[in-house]
This record gives structure tokens, C-alpha cells and sequence, in this order.
């Protein structure tokens, strides 16, 4: 694996393909149309989806019972008078969750990303096979259209949560959402990972094979290290999700008992016997829980990098950060247990699994506290990106401390499956994942579209009004969880105990909407950016890393000469000789194509 | 009508921030909007960073000046006792580290906001600090595993000692059974395959097997307390979890096996009642209940506190109202009651 660089197309990137519209915007095999082809179907339209779902269901959980006209609008039969039906309050929490953790977060934020940035920033003309590449989105496309179709059959969407348990999941006589509806669900999943092995293999071959010449390993950028360990992870654990999805499509079509066991359902015993609902547990959880580091790991990338350029500043303890992501990634892979501690597996298992997942703290605190370090003594720049950023970090802390609670075997006992693990996982994943998401969305804007820079103004309106309501949704609610209420409950007005809860149910809601209301915002702006956005300069952050020096202007093969070659690591920002000159003069960065300067000493990182 | 308030709302914060924006933008023509940041927009987002900060802190203080109340009661377990400082402990430990990061986070983002002209320091590693801050993680998380671990095996040691009452707890779509051992305290085996509606042998007890005859199968969990209660969990349809939050309790309920969970209760309900934290909890939620009366909402009865089952694993369309009652008592109430019970056998249907 040396780092010589990749001569391919160096010489036959000149001729031209004659473009049609199919081939230049549908069916495009180059990355760059591809990461913005991911961007608006992952992110704008499903993230819109799934973000209106949680408005709808948390409307509910606020005022419990109520009539509302928005519901009968959007959910018609499942609202007869306005009043939502338990059955799709079931479904909306279910199809939030999937086409949130799923469809934006992973699909959407490593799809972007991914292939936006490991081929400009390794120096590559593009990724190792633009077509694989190509059929990766367009299956991501059909599972996409098929989800939203399960929206519409007639029985409702899928409806026994993201984690889609057996026997719920399996039989339709124990609710109506595990009809068609699941069905369409697994065959959407099906494709989906299809789709995401696709992508992830080619993310690794383009990462290993196609560095430019100079690009060495520890010269990469946090961000490709990032994409390439969670496309890592992604390929090991999303097959076992494609197991258990297929051995559940055969418990559910073709009378298997891979998890099914002694059934006694509306008066008649089933033929189930002998599976188990643990072993779907087990083998649910042994991607979902790298599920949650592929979504995480991208943005904490992103920020590692967007952090270091605005704060001119080179990232703090670059190698221990690798060493993080990795340690991370390895850990991810045997810690799934934790989501079981009272599944009934053996309580020996939860032994174990709270000792692996208490580890995992350790290179998720090394990495806050490098974070945090970078900023000291920079020249923070605050751009939008950057406070988002800054934003990741605090949500990340926030959620994740909150952890060790939950991945203590004793504690999880009683705040297992209550709102505490939703507020939990909503700051540390979800939000935290966001942040990094929006921070890369503001930072390679003009990188995706032509040069055109994002309205800063509107930027930090989103920033600020989502910060707020982020914590106003999400802290009040880890006391809603240590009351003892329970999640995906349709109301909480059978119990009185939590009667008293009601106000704080009312708070969170509120902000919810105007949180919402915020990324209506930066839909606008990233619209309106689009076509009417000012153009920047070609490198307008100042950034030291190869994308940069490609033109604005989208060419196929990416640079119009040969191939920039690197000479340094990422992060020489502020780098000066013993007498306080900068090494440049009068340039706070030195771009990676520049080469080491005489007297210029080789820092080893 | 809510719904038409919502909206506006909604459609007056968006005009707000429209016009917020707006504002925004036309203040800063002459500053040539080129999308990078200014010294300006650094100075009041650094400013707004500052404020963040104090805002996260509020947040928290008003949280808990608010919402502690409405959290769980003491412990009403044994084990409880423990569980409830391990997780006072844990939570020392967040909030110091929480105060602490989160400080320097939005500090630095204060302090070090960017001036034109302004050099950076170029630091880029210390092997000393990273290996402190490597270090302290490590050691503090041992002591919490240690610890957890400590106690983890001690609840979830399910023996026969001290002679504990055998309990079954059956799990169905929307509600839940609870089955005694009865006289031998002994439970008759069981399969979904044996169950006979038409017979009332509801959880599909043997009769072949001389244990089932005398165990009684009741709809409210009556416990003596300070004896241990040995749970076995059925479930006959879907997965399902019994959560006794006030017991710092809950195992899953799994078709196709058998679950276990082990307490001793503490504290009967007639002393829970009056423990003052219940008792100011009930007067608020009455207080509630009382103005939602006035209103003519239904469900809006005073309320007497009560120990509760609940089903806190998603188990179909009423889950979110699959409860059952407990009742801790002292030893005398709690055999005066087991024995007014009918037994499996009385309560069957003979076989034609």
C-alpha cells in the first residue's frame, strides 16, 4: 500500500464524452453529481419527511387526544376527525426513525460526503468505478421510492419501531402495520444495504488504491479517515442486517421459525417453534449498533476538519484522532449487547457488554478533549460551518456522557426503552450526526455547486435558532425518561403518575416546531444558493487540502492538467519558522501541493 | 383551533426569521456579503457563544429546579437502594465533566474568535496531555464498571435462597396475568399449546401436572413485603417488558422462553402513600386532574397513588395502556387475600 500516486487517466481524461441530460444529472457515473444527487433525495426530501413525521407524532404527545386539521390532512383515514389512530402514531415513530438513522443520516450524510470528497481530496479523477458508484444511488433510489410508497398501502406503514422486533414485526394479525407494509419495508432495506455495500466497497478501493502521488496515509485528511472506517464498518456489519432481514421475510412468507416460538395469537396457536426473538435481537443489533458509528463517525470527520481550517489551526493530536477512530470502530463491532441487557440473554453476556461499552468512552473522551484543544489559541474564523462545529461538539458531550448511564448494565435496568435513551441517542446521534452534516453542507457548498457561496446571515439564523431548540427538545426530556416514561407510547394519560408531565411534553413540542421551522431556513438558503448564490473565491476558507485547488467549474476527471502531487499533511495552518514567520509569507495555511520549504522543519505527527 | 394557532404560530416565527434575515442582509450591503466570515461576525458569534454557554447551565438549573420533582420516589426495593446511588454517583461524575467541557468548549470559542491580523498557534501534539486525558477516563470508568458490575450480579443472581415467592408474570396483547405458586409454592408447567378458552385455562396451564392445580391466576400483583419475589415471565403473542419502575425492575417478556427478575419489595403501598414525596406528587397531579374535571375531560378522577406494571416494550396498538396494579403489603394482609383466592383447579371448567 505505498503512496505512489495513480496515474490513471492522466492522459486520456482529455477526450470528451458527448453529455446528455440523462447522462450528465440521471444516470451521472461522476462523483461529484453523485454526492449532490445524494444530497437532495437523502437529505432535502427524505430528511423533510422524516423531520414532518416527528412534528406530527410529538403534536400528539403534547396534547394528547386533541384534534388537530394537520392531521386529518396528512393522514386522512388514520385521523378520523383529526384525532390520531394509535395504529399510525405506531407507524410514524417507526418510519421516523428508519428514515432518519437510515435514509438521512446514513445514506444521506456518508452518500454526500463520501463521494464528494474522498476523490478531490486523495487526488483522484474519481472514484474506482463510477458506474458501481452510479448503481449504488439508484439503488438507494429505489429503496427510497419504495419506503415512501409503504406510506400509502392501505393496512399503514410498518409500525413495530426502527428496530423492527419479531414477533411484532412477523405477524399481521398482531397489528396491521406488519402486513404489507413491513413487507415493503424489509424489501426497501434489502436494497438499501445492497445499495450501501455497493458504495462503502468502492469508497475503500478508491481510499487504498487512488491516492494522488505524496498522499501517504498520515497525510489524509480526518475526513477521509472517516469515511473509510465507517465504509469499513458498513461492510462488515450491514450483510448480518441483510441476514435477519431475509431470515424475517421467511419466518413472515414462507412459515420458517427462525424467530418464532410458541404462539398463541386471536384465539389460535400458531405452528411457530423453536426460533427466538433474542437471536433477531442479536442479530439486529450487531449492525445497529455500527449502524450509529457510520452515522456519527463521517460528521465527527467533517468537524474535525471544517474545526481545524477555522480555526487556522491544525487539528489537535492528529494520529490520536486516527487511533480514536479506529479504537471506535473496532469497539462498535462488540458492543451491540447493550441494547440487550434485558432482553433475557444470559445476564453474564450484559457482564461483558458493559465492560466493552463503558470502553468505548475512552477514544469518544480523547477525541472531545482534542476538539476542544483545537480551538484554544486559534483564530476562530465563525463561519456557519464552524459553529456548527463548535455545536457538534456540545451535543456530542451532552448525549454522550449520558451514556455511561445507559451502557451500564445495573443503571439501563431502569431507564431501558424510556424516554432517557430517546434523549440520549437524539443528542449524541442524531443531532450531534446533523451538525456535522449541516457543517459540511455550509463549508463545501461552493464546492458542490460551481463556486456559489451559502447566505451566511440566513446560516447563522439556522445555527442559532437550532442550537437552542435542540437542547430545549432534548435535555427536558432525560427527566421525562427518569419519571419512568416509557417511549413510543401513544399518550400517557393511562397513568397518572404522569399526568405531571404534560407541561414538559408541551415545552419539548414547542420547540420542536420552531426547530423545524429553522431548517426551513436553510432549505431556502441552500435553494436559493444554488442558483443566486454570490460566487466565492476558488479556495474562499483558505484551506489547505486538495479539493481546493480544483476549478470551480465541474469537469469530468476533476483537475483540467495532471493530477496536483502532495508534499504535506492537511493541517498546516499557522505553521511558522523558529523566528514567527509565517512559512508562506503573508499565508496563514500552506496548501499540501506545496513542497516543504527550505528550513522548514517536517513535523512528525 | 389549537391547530389553527399552531400554524400561525409557526407561519409568524417563519415570517420573523424572514425578516430577521432580511435585516440582517441589508445592514450589511456596504459590508459586501462574500459568505466568509467578518471580524464583525466573529465578534457576535463569539459574543453568542459566550451566551450559549450560560444558556446550557440555565437550561440545566432550570431542569432541575423544575423537573426533580417530578422523577421516581425512593427506591421501594431492596436492590433499589443501590441502583438509585450508583446512578446519583454516575451522575456526579456527568455534570462535573459536563460543566466542566462544556465551559472551555464555549469559552474558547469566546476567547479565541477570530481577528484579522491575529496569528494562530501552530500546536499540533502533546504526548503529556493526551495521555492525561486518556489516562482519567480510564480510571474513573473502571471504578463505574467495577462498581456496575458489582451490583449487576447481584440482582441478576436469581436463586432459591431465603425462600422467595415464585411469581409468573404472563405477557399478552393488552394486558397482563400474574400466576402463584399457590400452597407449594410451585408452578404447574405451562405452553400456549394447552391453552383452552372455552375451559378458562387462560394460560395454558397441565393439568397433568399435580403443581397446577394450586395455582392461582389473578389480574392485580399482590406482594408481601420484605420477602424476595422470584418473577418467571411468559409472553404468549409479541415481545413484551415488565417495567416496575418504583422497583428498579424490568426484564423482557419473550415468547418461547422463560425471563427472570428478582426483588424484594420494601416498602408497602400504605407507607408509600405517605411518603412526602409521594404525597406532594398526588396533590399536584390531583390539582391537574381537578382543572381537567372542570374542563369535562374524561380520565380526570382524583388520583391515589399505586404501584404499577407497565408494558415498556412496543407491543402493538395499546401498548401505551397495557398496566397492571401491585400491591406491596404486610405479610397478614397479603396471606389473608392469597387465600381468598380461587385456585387453578376451582376456577377450570371440568373437561366434558
Amino acid at each position: 500500500m505505498s503512496a505512489t500516486g495513480h496515474e490513471h487517466g492522466h492522459e486520456d481524461h482529455g477526450h470528451h464524452h458527448k453529455e446528455t441530460f440523462v447522462t450528465k444529472y440521471i444516470f451521472s457515473q461522476d462523483h461529484k453529481m453523485i454526492a449532490k444527487q445524494y444530497l437532495i433525495t437523502g437529505v432535502l426530501i427524505m430528511g423533510f419527511i422524516g423531520i414532518a413525521m416527528s412534528l406530527l407524532f410529538r403534536m400528539q404527545l403534547a396534547w394528547p387526544g386533541e384534534s388537530f386539521s394537520v392531521f386529518e390532512a396528512f393522514l386522512g383515514k388514520w385521523a378520523p376527525d383529526g384525532v390520531m389512530d394509535a395504529d399510525i402514531y405506531l407507524g410514524l415513530v417507526t418510519m421516523h426513525g428508519t428514515i432518519m438513522v437510515f435514509f438521512v443520516l446514513t445514506a444521506g450524510l456518508s452518500g454526500t460526503f463520501s463521494n464528494l470528497l474522498i476523490p478531490l481530496q486523495i487526488g483522484a479523477r474519481d472514484m474506482a468505478s463510477g458506474f458501481l458508484n452510479m448503481l449504488s444511488f439508484w439503488m438507494f433510489f429505489l429503496s427510497a421510492v419504495i419506503m415512501v410508497i409503504s406510506l400509502f398501502v392501505e393496512a399503514g406503514p410498518a409500525a413495530a419501531g426502527w428496530t423492527i422486533y419479531p414477533p411484532l414485526s412477523a405477524l399481521p394479525m398482531a397489528q396491521p402495520g406488519s402486513g404489507a407494509g413491513m413487507t415493503l419495508w424489509l424489501v426497501s432495506m434489502a436494497i438499501f444495504i445492497a445499495s450501501s455495500l455497493l458504495g462503502s466497497l468502492n469508497y475503500i478501493v478508491t481510499v487504498l488504491n487512488l491516492r494522488t502521488k505524496g498522499m501517504s496515509m498520515t497525510r489524509l485528511p480526518l475526513t477521509i479517515w472517516a469515511f473509510f472506517v465507517t465504509a469499513v464498518i458498513g461492510v462488515i456489519s450491514f450483510p448480518v442486517l441483510l441476514s435477519a432481514a431475509l431470515l424475517l421475510i421467511m419466518d413472515r412468507s414462507f412459515g420458517t421459525s427462525f424467530f418464532l416460538s410458541d404462539i398463541f395469537i386471536q384465539g389460535e396457536v400458531l405452528h411457530y417453534q423453536g426460533g427466538s426473538p433474542v437471536l433477531f435481537e442479536h442479530l439486529f443489533w450487531f449492525l445497529g449498533h455500527p449502524e450509529v458509528y457510520i452515522v456519527i463517525l463521517p460528521a465527527m470527520g467533517i468537524v474535525s476538519e471544517v474545526m481545524a481550517v477555522n480555526a487556522r489551526k491544525p487539528i489537535f493530536g492528529y494520529r490520536a484522532m486516527i487511533a480514536s477512530i479506529l479504537a471506535i470502530a473496532f469497539l462498535s463491532t462488540i458492543v451491540w449487547g447493550h441494547h440487550m441487557f434485558i432482553s433475557g440473554m444470559n445476564p453474564f453476556l450484559g457482564s461483558v457488554f458493559t465492560f466493552t461499552t463503558l470502553l468505548i468512552a475512552i477514544p469518544s473522551a480523547v477525541k472531545a478533549f482534542n476538539w476542544i484543544t483545537t480551538l484554544w489559541k486559534g483564530n476562530l474564523q465563525l463561519n456557519p460551518g464552524m459553529l456548527f462545529s463548535i455545536g457538534m461538539v456540545s451535543t456530542f458531550i451532552t448525549g454522550g456522557l449520558t451514556g455511561i448511564i445507559l451502557g451500564d448494565s445495573t443503571l439501563d435496568i431502569n431507564v431501558h426503552d424510556t424516554y432517557f435513551v430517546v434523549a440520549h441517542f437524539h443528542l449524541v446521534m442524531g443531532i450531534s450526526a446533523l451538525y456535522g452534516l449541516f457543517a459540511g453542507v455550509y463549508h463545501w457548498f461552493p464546492k458542490m455547486f460551481q463556486g456559489r457561496m451559502m447566505n451566511k446571515n440566513l446560516g447563522y439564523v439556522h445555527f442559532w435558532i437550532t442550537a437552542i431548540g435542540s437542547y430545549g427538545i432534548f435535555f427536558p426530556m432525560h427527566f421525562v425518561g427518569m419519571a419512568g416514561v416509557p417511549r413510543r407510547y401513544y399518550e400517557n394519560t393511562a397513568f397518572p403518575m404522569f399526568d405531571d408531565l404534560t407541561n414538559v411534553q408541551v415545552l419539548m413540542t414547542v420547540f420542536a416546531l420552531i426547530t423545524a421551522a429553522a431548517q426551513l431556513v436553510f432549505a431556502f438558503n441552500f435553494i436559493q444558493s444554488i442558483f443566486y448564490g454570490k460566487k466565492g473565491s476558488l479556495n474562499p476558507w483558505n484551506a489547505t487540502t486538495l479539493e481546493w485547488t480544483a476549478p470551480q467549474k465541474h469537469i469530468h476527471g476533476n483537475w483540467p492538467g495532471a493530477i496536483p502531487h502532495v508534499h504535506r499533511w492537511a493541517y498546516d495552518y499557522s505553521k511558522t519558522y523558529e523566528n514567527g514567520e509565517y512559512i508562506l509569507p503573508g499565508q496563514d495555511f500552506v496548501p499540501q501541493t506545496v513542497p516543504l520549504q527550505d528550513n522548514e522543519e517536517e513535523l512528525n505527527h | 383551533m389549537t391547530a389553527l394557532l399552531t400554524l400561525t404560530v409557526l407561519v409568524l416565527v417563519a415570517i420573523a426569521i424572514w425578516q430577521m434575515a432580511k435585516i440582517f442582509e441589508l445592514s450589511q450591503l456596504k459590508a459586501e456579503n462574500t459568505g466568509v466570515a467578518t471580524d464583525k461576525d466573529n465578534k457576535y458569534n463569539g459574543y453568542l457563544m459566550f451566551g450559549f454557554l450560560f444558556f446550557i447551565y440555565g437550561i440545566t438549573i432550570f431542569s432541575f429546579v423544575k423537573y426533580s420533582k417530578v422523577l421516581l420516589p425512593e427506591a421501594s426495593s431492596e436492590h433499589g437502594g443501590g441502583y438509585d446511588q450508583l446512578m446519583w454517583v454516575s451522575f456526579a461524575i456527568i455534570f462535573f465533566v459536563q460543566t466542566i467541557t462544556q465551559f472551555l468548549l464555549h469559552y474558547f470559542a469566546y476567547k479565541y474568535r477570530g481577528e484579522k491580523g491575529k496569528k494562530a498557534l501552530f500546536f499540533a501534539d502533546n504526548d503529556r496531555l493526551e495521555f492525561i486525558w486518556t489516562i482519567i477516563p480510564v480510571i474513573v470508568l473502571a471504578g463505574l464498571i467495577l462498581w456496575g458490575l458489582y451490583t449487576w450480579t447481584n440482582i441478576m443472581d436469581i436463586n432459591d435462597e431465603d425462600d422467595p415467592l415464585i411469581v409468573e408474570l404472563y405477557a399478552q396483547q393488552f394486558n397482563w396475568t400474574a400466576r402463584y405458586g399457590g400452597e407449594d409454592n410451585v408452578l404447574g408447567d405451562a405452553s400456549v399449546r394447552l391453552i383452552d378458552i372455552d375451559r378458562a385455562n387462560v394460560l395454558g396451564l397441565d393439568e397433568a401436572d399435580p403443581n397446577s392445580a394450586d395455582d392461582v391466576i389473578v389480574k392485580e400483583l399482590h406482594l408481601p413485603v420484605g420477602r424476595k419475589v422470584n418473577f418467571m415471565m411468559r409472553s404468549q403473542d409479541v415481545l413484551h417488558s415488565a417495567y416496575m419502575p418504583h422497583f428498579r425492575a424490568q426484564m423482557n417478556c419473550v415468547p418461547g422462553m422463560i425471563t427472570q427478575f428478582s426483588f424484594t419489595p420494601t416498602i408497602t403501598t400504605e407507607e408509600m402513600r405517605l411518603n412526602p414525596d409521594v404525597v406532594d406528587k398526588v396533590k399536584r397531579t390531583n390539582a391537574i386532574r381537578a382543572k381537567w374535571a372542570a374542563e369535562g375531560r374524561p380520565n380526570s378522577e382524583p388520583w391515589e397513588f399505586d404501584y404499577v406494571l407497565i408494558c415498556n416494550k412496543i407491543c402493538g396498538k395499546s401498548h401505551y395502556n397495557m398496566q397492571m396494579k401491585i400491591i406491596v403489603e404486610t405479610e397478614e394482609e397479603y396471606n389473608k387475600w392469597i387465600a381468598e383466592q380461587a385456585t387453578f383447579k376451582e376456577m377450570i371448567a371440568p373437561a366434558e
